[in-house]
């Protein structure tokens, strides 16, 4: 998993409500695709018209926002399905940071197993980003992780939340299982006791 | 006073992460032909190994065709991703059932119905809608491929526990009112980020009263409004439910399982972060109207203006979403044409759904122009509808009548509905794109799905119905 530390560039808004995984990434192309062959697809219900062309209406095929790094999103970013590969599609086009109100549960996860950072900011905070992109779309936003801020441009550092395990992952370029590893001798010792404590849970082997 | 979910997430802590994580044991960890096969390859490329399999399901389902007939190559995705997926499985000792077992099925299907799925149990898989599982008393969750590779590697998953949200139902369902009608009214009450950040507990008169397939299909939609987890206390239903399944414990080990099981339920008193009371006679028959869950509608109702929508996120969302739908602001829903209806998926694809929607069509023929399908959920539902003569009923109408799997829910399989055709389908979701490219999808309980079949139109199946 590649670390994240810093993140520097153009960010796109795209605030509307809801947006889900099935729109970021269609099923289809995860079973024909490898996680790093996405970039065509990536968000393909909307940034193509019905004949295959650019929709010159969709955000990210707008001049600066096409390969920007930082996503504004509106609330519940990523929401519906598990699938992982709204992670790899969102990297494939060059996305790092998604800055949102709020997120689906199991993508914000998926997330931090990819080296990408979602950021929970106000909802007033996100739009307010989003202005400034709007006036200045070639303008610099800078990501901070180690500092935990957000740089606007010409602007005030943002400070966010962001849970140590997290951040620890991210700038070591660690997914859960790099961290889980010396956990085993823990898991042995549950199971031990488990086995006698709810025997039900342990099917004989059909 | 701990709740439900308490009790049953602090029994799985297997060790603190600092800032509340926590490392929980996964007591099932389910595959499918997706991502289970995923997390499956990617244990291989990292050079590990299943950490429990005995504690591990795998079933195809998503890319296998359902047309009669079908074998595991049947489509191009399956005949690619169904032979390792099963030569992986079980090179790991891992239970595997193949796409014509009896047992197979949807993974959310056959989980209860075979028994796997156990109150007080940790449940894990690949998919958003391991939810469901929750309708017995278990906490079931959807993970990312990543970390399902995770619980295989160890049988655990890194989680920070949820806040505690109790959904309660006041009073009994009206007439022609589903399960599914009470979970989309909910979406609509809460919205789809409603529950972002909640474990769900479901309650009140209305649930007490259901059925466990019901239950099912409640539990099944929490995470369309966010909530990974949805949970419903365990009594005597659910313990009738799964007496003699075939991985239900048996003999002593029942008895001491239930008395276990008994001690779940929330005390009284028991503390929510948030609660949301319903009330039954608020709820009509549902409808959908746009491409998110909290785009429902009662039947009555009318296409709302995305002028009226409370915040500029969701007013770009309606406005986008009735272009994509092709409705007009105002306009009935009933009496709106469909082109295709769809009964299935995990969440309404159970014996029960199934009659409920012939119930509907009986005596009558899917309307002129109109394409219908019944996808059962699994092996054994199909069995047991077609012992109680449902196929018939649905192919004299002039349905398919189909093999298990999740088909047109998710289209991944290649079964897709046509560019710019209206659905009425049983599944949970009518997002941009989910049943086909342009696919428009309004989603309704069984019942309503057969009423729109029989009459080539979004309708009040209260109509059709005796009273
Ligand atoms: S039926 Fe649909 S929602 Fe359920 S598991 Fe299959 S694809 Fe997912």
């Amino acid at each position: 998993m590649k670390a994240l530390s810093s993140v520097s560039g153009p960010a796109a808004p795209l605030m509307e409500s809801n947006v889900n995984t099935d729109v970021i990434i269609r099923i289809e192309r995860l079973t024909d695709f490898e996680r790093d062959e996405l970039e065509p697809y990536a968000f393909e219900s909307w940034r193509y018209v019905p004949d295959s062309a650019p929709d010159p209406n969709f955000v990210l095929n707008k001049g600066p926002w096409q390969g920007a790094p930082i996503l504004l999103a509106g609330p519940n970013f990523g929401c519906g399905s598990s699938r992982e590969g709204a992670v790899w599609a969102l990297n494939c086009i060059g996305i790092r940071v998604v800055i949102a109100p709020s997120f689906g549960g199991i993508f914000y996860n998926n997330c931090f197993q990819n080296g990408t950072l979602p950021i929970v900011l106000p909802a007033d905070r996100v739009e307010g980003f989003a202005e400034i992109a709007r006036l200045q779309p070639e303008a610099p936003f800078t990501v901070d992780l180690e500092r935990q801020v957000v740089v606007p441009p010409n602007g005030t550092p943002v400070p966010f939340v962001l849970d140590t395990l997290r951040k620890q992952g991210l700038l070591k370029g660690l997914d859960d299982l790099g961290l889980t590893a010396e956990r085993l001798p823990e898991i042995s010792a549950f199971q031990k006791a488990d086995r006698t404590a709810r025997p039900w849970i342990w099917p004989e082997q059909k | 006073m701990p709740t439900l979910f308490d009790k049953v997430w602090d029994a799985h802590v297997v060790a603190e992460l600092g800032d509340g994580y926590q490392l929980l044991h996964v007591d099932r960890n389910l595959l499918h032909d997706l991502s289970g096969a995923k997390a499956l390859s990617d244990l291989e490329r990292r050079g590990l190994t299943v950490h429990s399999p005995e504690l591990t399901f795998a079933v195809p389902d998503h890319a296998i065709s359902t047309a009669p007939g079908r074998h595991a190559a049947s489509t191009d995705i399956s005949a690619r991703l169904a032979p390792p997926f099963r030569k992986r499985a079980e090179a790991a000792g891992i239970r595997h059932f193949d796409v014509n077992d009896p047992e197979q099925g949807i993974v959310h299907v056959i989980g209860p119905e075979l028994g796997l799925t156990l109150p007080g149990a940790l449940i894990t898989c690949g998919d958003s809608h391991t939810s469901t599982h929750g309708a017995l008393g278990a906490i079931a969750f959807g993970v990312g491929s990543t970390e399902a590779m995770h619980v295989l590697a160890t049988q655990t998953i890194v989680q920070k526990k949820p806040k505690r949200m109790q959904v309660i139902f006041d009073g009994i369902a009206g007439h022609g009112v589903a399960p599914k009608d009470m979970i989309l009214f909910l979406m609509g009450a809460i919205g789809a980020g409603g529950g972002d950040g909640f474990a769900l507990e479901y309650a009140g008169d209305a649930i007490h009263a259901m059925d466990v397939e019901g239950r099912l299909t409640i539990c099944n939609m929490s995470i369309e409004c966010g909530a990974k987890m949805g949970m419903i206390a365990p009594d005597d239903v659910t313990y009738a439910y799964l007496a003699d399944r075939d991985y239900s414990p048996r003999g002593d080990v029942w008895d001491r399982a239930v008395s276990h099981w008994r001690s779940l339920p929330s005390d009284d008193g028991a503390s929510f972060d948030r609660e949301i009371r319903l009330n039954m006679a608020d709820i009509a028959p549902q409808i959908t109207w746009g491409t998110s869950p909290e785009h429902v509608s009662g039947i009555e109702g009318r296409v709302p203006d995305p002028s009226d929508a409370p915040d500029a996120g969701r007013r770009e969302a309606w406005a986008a979403a009735l272009d994509y739908m092709d409705l007009r602001p105002g306009s009935q829903l009933e009496g709106t044409d469909v082109d295709h209806v769809f009964i299935g998926s995990c969440t309404n694809s159970r014996l029960s759904d199934l009659q409920a929607a012939a119930d509907v069509v009986g005596g009558r023929k899917v309307a002129d122009g109109v394409s219908a399908w019944v996808v059962p959920g699994s092996q054994a539902v199909k069995r047991d509808a077609e012992a109680a003569g449902l196929h018939d009923v649905f192919r004299r109408a002039g349905f398919e009548w189909r093999e298990p799997g999740c088909s047109q829910c998710v289209a991944a399989n290649g079964e897709t509905v046509a560019p710019g055709k209206r659905t009425v389908s049983t599944t949970n979701r009518n997002f941009v794109g989910r049943q086909g490219p342009r696919a428009r999808t309004h989603l309704a309980s069984p019942a309503t799905a057969a009423a729109a079949a029989v009459t080539g139109k979004i309708t009040d199946v209260r109509k059709l119905m005796g009273s």
